[in-house]
This record gives structure tokens, sequence and C-alpha cells, in this order.
């Protein structure tokens, strides 16, 4: 299952369609990090609204995506995390430490635009 | 009481199809949709520890009657891999003897009503959980 990746100005957006495997989420890594430097993106939005689940590997692999995509000096946003997926998350001891998240789509291209905004 | 559902774990994908099986199998049990996924999480974790420490194994899905005539669903995550030396420590929150987040297993705990594990070195590792309707 490939997570298809939108530019739209400086950003990038990666919408997670499925449930996603191991593998497919290290794929997600390398593509948006690939991505990020060849289009030169100011910010990532990962849109996990159809995430069945969020659990240990995934919350992982997504702070890996966003630490990667920091030291490009780009900035990640997640968003989309379901009520149900949130809860589980906390229940398991998952934060996404430092990594933003919005409520949708809208939101979180309204934050990274008035972060771009704020460093110009 | 619905038959048991055996799914064997080999892979990462067996992972997700463990745990969507898992999210049915709740659903129809009648655990709400936030209940279902609490669970689905908890196979995640277990059918991942399979794949990540003992190649392959498998994962059990058991609808279940309880006392007073409370009804759940168990889930038995099982493998002959080699063993957790030291339960007690893997139990811990922030341990992982593998460089993850360790929060596997205590936090399996927390999604669960019960919780059981029998592990030694050499001798595999078989996880039990159970969650109850409430």
């Amino acid at each position: 299952m490939q997570v298809p990746i939108l530019k739209q100005g400086g950003v990038l957006i990666a919408t997670i369609q499925a449930a996603l495997s191991d593998e497919d989420l290290l794929e997600l890594r390398t593509a948006l990090v690939q991505q990020v430097v060849r289009y030169r993106s100011s910010g990532v939005i990962v849109d996990v609204t159809a995430m069945d689940v969020m659990d240990s590997y995934a919350s992982r692999t997504l702070l890996e995506i966003s630490h990667m995509i920091r030291l490009r000096g780009a900035a990640t946003v997640i968003v989309g995390i379901q009520p149900e997926v949130a809860f589980a998350m906390v229940q398991l001891g998952l934060t996404l430490e430092d990594i933003p998240t919005a409520l949708d789509l809208e939101e979180g291209l309204a934050y990274l635009q008035q972060k771009a905004r704020s460093i110009n | 009481m619905a038959p048991d559902t055996q799914i064997l774990i080999a892979s990462d994908k067996d992972v997700v199809t463990a745990r969507q099986q898992g999210r049915a199998v709740a659903l129809q049990a009648g655990f709400s949709v936030s209940e279902a996924t609490l669970i689905a999480t908890a196979i995640s974790e277990l059918a991942r520890n399979i794949v990540s420490y003992a190649d392959q194994g498998s994962v059990t899905l058991k609808p279940v009657h309880g006392p007073n005539g409370t009804t759940g669903l168990t889930i038995v995550a099982s493998d002959s891999g080699p063993g957790i030396a030291d339960v007690i420590l893997a139990l811990r929150d922030g341990y992982s003897s593998s460089g993850g987040l360790g929060l596997g297993l205590p936090g399996v705990r927390r999604l669960m009503d019960e919780f059981d594990i029998v592990s030694g070195a050499g001798r595999g590792t078989t996880v039990t959980v159970t969650k109850w309707l409430s």
C-alpha cells in the first residue's frame, strides 16, 4: 500500500489511505525525506485520518520522519488522528513527543503557513 | 459464542491482518469502536513482538464467557522463539532489548483488563490478554 504524496506549493501532503504495514511506513519515510530534498519543501503534512491503529512502531516511524525532515529545515504536522486512536495511544503511553498535530488538513496547512510567515 | 480464530504471524503484513481481524471480531462480540481500537492496538503490539523476536508464531482470538454472565475477548499471542529471560524487567515501562520504545508489554497491559505472560529463555513466549464487555 503506497502512500500518495501531493505537492502543494512548498508543502508536501502524504495521505495515508489504509492500514499500513511496517514496511509501508518505512517506504513512506524514505519517500518523504527524498521528496523534501527534491522539491525544497518547507513543510510536510502526514494525514493519518484513515489509520486504524497507531501502535509503538507507527509512532516511532512518524517521530523519525519528523526529526529527519526537521534536520532538512522543514516542519512536519500530523493531522487527522481519530479520537479512538488517540485514546488507545495515550493508554499505550505514546505521545508523538514534540511533533505538532492538527485536527485536519486545513488546520495543518494553516499551521505551516503561520510558521512560514513568522520566519519571514 | 463465535469460534476461535487463529492467525499465523510470520511477517509485518500478518501484523496488520491480525489486528484487522481482531477489530472485526471485537465489534462482532459487541465492543464499541473505541474498545475495538484498544484491542486492535494491543494485538498489533503483541503480533509485532512475535515478528521482531521470534520470526513466527500465532495470534488466537477467543470469544469467552466470564463469571457472572459476562462475555469478553481473549487474545493469545504465542511463539516458540528465544523467550524472555527476565519477564519482570520486560514488563517495566521504558525497557526494551531491541531499541524500541520499550512500551510494548506494559502498554498492552494497560490497554486490556487481564494480562498473563508465560516465558523463559529458550521456552518461547505466550501472552494471554482479555478484555471484558462492560
